[in-house]
């Protein structure tokens, strides 16, 4: 399952030591000065929806999905999954990283085995590491370690490690950053495509607006930091997405740019 | 010239030249061959050391001492370093009197160890396990503060326990940083043998030069420094060859 409730969600970090802007003659350090980094969120996702989350670098999206997936806490408000708070990671909840978070000591087979290394059933376990390497088209390539693997292929190493514990909500935090742009936009594909077979909710954090409007069920813009949900609306278009051939996602695009404060990009 | 042939003979070709530099200095430099031992000499007396298993008697002394004390200091050093470095108030705690301690050279604790452990291997091996504790424990430490943190969060994601986190992860990840230490310690290690075998016992390397020198055998001084240089050597590349193994490497690319 995977439906996500956010409610006037805050965070703010304090910052223990941070020089004082102002010349106040002693240039001394002050203490405890608040950096708002989410400003009242509220969103909610449906089961099953990939959900695309686009706003400018260092807005605070990745806190945001990092609230979310239980590594960091709330300033104020709440997260409810399924109804539930959050209280902390949970392998129902997978993170795919913005880097590699692969491990780089261990295989692509002992990596991707890692959320199912309790099962009693070797044989089962096995089955399904397979299954899931499988998915993501890394069949023949288990016994090499991470860095032996090209960036797309980590990543879907990455991928198919959170899919083996078939988790209810997938967050993936700009998983293509630094990748090429071919291999880019096959992972998009590949994403899309999975998307459709296994419908999960999937939370994605990217900045490239074409990007978001070609995979999302649902977009969502967030402001400069302090972020606030600037849009938020379904993206009701039949895949495979084509900006030429469809005028409504063109004007679309076109708005969110504008949204975004960039009017020379098309 | 192929890179393998290249890596021996060039340092081979340096050591030839090296001698060839000893042998001018011992003929011209105006001292007896008794105070300053040709490379010929030092060859010639080693191999009768050899033959004599003198040589290998001594060796196997120090190695046995260093081996004790090194493998005390990393069973020790490294879980202690691992704890402190997971356990921030332990660090907040310990760190202090751990940097206080290190600086103290293991020779400053000779008076002290000779009372405590009498004569024999123990003084000795406690010198040598002290060299390489403090050392080790420390870099533990910094390594563990930095884990990638990635890699902490990767384990919490998929519900690994505290001691799995310890021996899957954070043990696995500082193991990069940890080869290096390991190395520079056994160094560390190797020097201070000579010193500690120099007081309270009858064997060892350092027992050789002692008592090569108050036989005013200096041909058998150098030989036994020949002998700590190669072993030198060779325990920097037994360890180094730990950087061979996959799961270790990983630090490198």
């Amino acid at each position: 399952m995977g439906h996500v409730l956010i409610q006037a969600l805050s965070k703010s970090y304090t910052e223990k030591r941070r020089k004082s802007r102002r010349g106040n003659g002693n240039g001394g350090f002050q203490r405890g000065e608040n950096l708002p980094v989410l400003d009242t969120i509220d969103l909610e996702f449906a089961n099953g929806e990939l959900v695309c989350i686009l706003g400018p670098s260092g807005c605070g999206k990745s806190t945001l999905v990092r609230i979310l997936a239980g590594f960091e806490k709330c300033s104020s408000g709440s997260v409810l999954i399924d109804g539930k708070e959050v209280c902390g990671p949970s392998s129902d909840h997978v993170f795919v990283f913005q880097h590699s978070g692969l491990l780089p000591w261990l295989t692509v087979w002992e990596n991707v085995s890692l959320g199912v290394r309790k099962m009693k059933e070797k044989e089962r376990m096995a089955e399904l590491v397979e299954q899931n390497i499988d998915i993501v088209g890394l069949t023949g390539f288990e016994h090499l370690y991470p860095h032996q693997l090209s960036g797309g292929m980590q990543r879907r190493a990455e991928l198919a490690r959170a899919l083996v514990v078939n988790p209810g909500i997938l967050f993936m935090d700009e998983p293509f950053a630094g990748l090429d742009f071919l291999t880019r936009l096959n992972l998009r594909e590949e994403i899309i495509n999975m998307h459709i077979l296994i419908r999960k909710t999937i939370i994605f954090i990217t900045h490239d607006i074409d990007e978001a409007l070609i995979m999302g069920d649902r977009l969502v813009v967030f402001s400069e930091r302090p972020a606030k949900v600037k849009l938020g609306l379904p993206l009701d278009f039949p895949h495979p997405r084509d900006f030429s051939k469809n005028q409504s996602l063109s004007d679309l695009r076109k708005e969110i740019y504008s949204v975004l404060g960039v009017h020379y990009a098309l | 010239m192929s890179d393998r042939i290249k890596h021996i003979l060039l340092p081979l070709l340096v050591f030839v030249g090296a001698g060839f530099v000893w042998q001018l200095f011992s003929l011209l430099g105006g001292w007896r061959t008794g105070v300053f031992p040709t490379p010929l000499q030092v060859a010639v007396s080693m191999w009768g050391l050899i033959a004599n298993g003198t040589l290998l008697k001594h060796t196997v002394a120090s190695l046995f001492r260093v081996t004790v004390g090194f493998y005390l200091a990393v069973l020790l050093g490294i879980p202690l370093g691992m704890i402190l470095g997971w356990w921030k108030t332990g660090q907040l705690a310990f760190n202090s009197v751990i940097q206080f301690l290190r600086p103290i050279s293991p020779l400053a604790w000779i008076p002290l160890t000779m009372l405590w452990f009498g004569i024999g291997d123990k003084p000795a091996v406690f010198l040598i396990f002290l060299s390489s504790f403090f050392p080790l424990v420390v870099s533990t430490v910094v390594s563990v503060n930095h884990v990638n943190s990635t890699y902490l969060r990767v384990a919490a994601n998929f519900n690994l326990s505290k001691v799995e986190t310890f021996t899957k992860i954070i043990f696995p990840a500082i193991l990069p940083a940890i080869l290096p230490a390991l190395r520079i310690s056994v160094g560390i290690a190797w020097v201070v043998v000579v010193a500690a075998e120099m007081i309270a016992v009858k064997s060892g390397l350092g027992y050789l030069i002692l008592d090569s020198r108050n036989a005013l055998r200096m041909d058998f001084v150098m030989d036994a420094m020949a002998v700590i240089g190669l072993i030198g050597i060779g325990l920097d590349r037994m360890i180094s060859q730990l950087n061979k193994i996959e799961s270790v490497s990983w630090g490198a690319h």
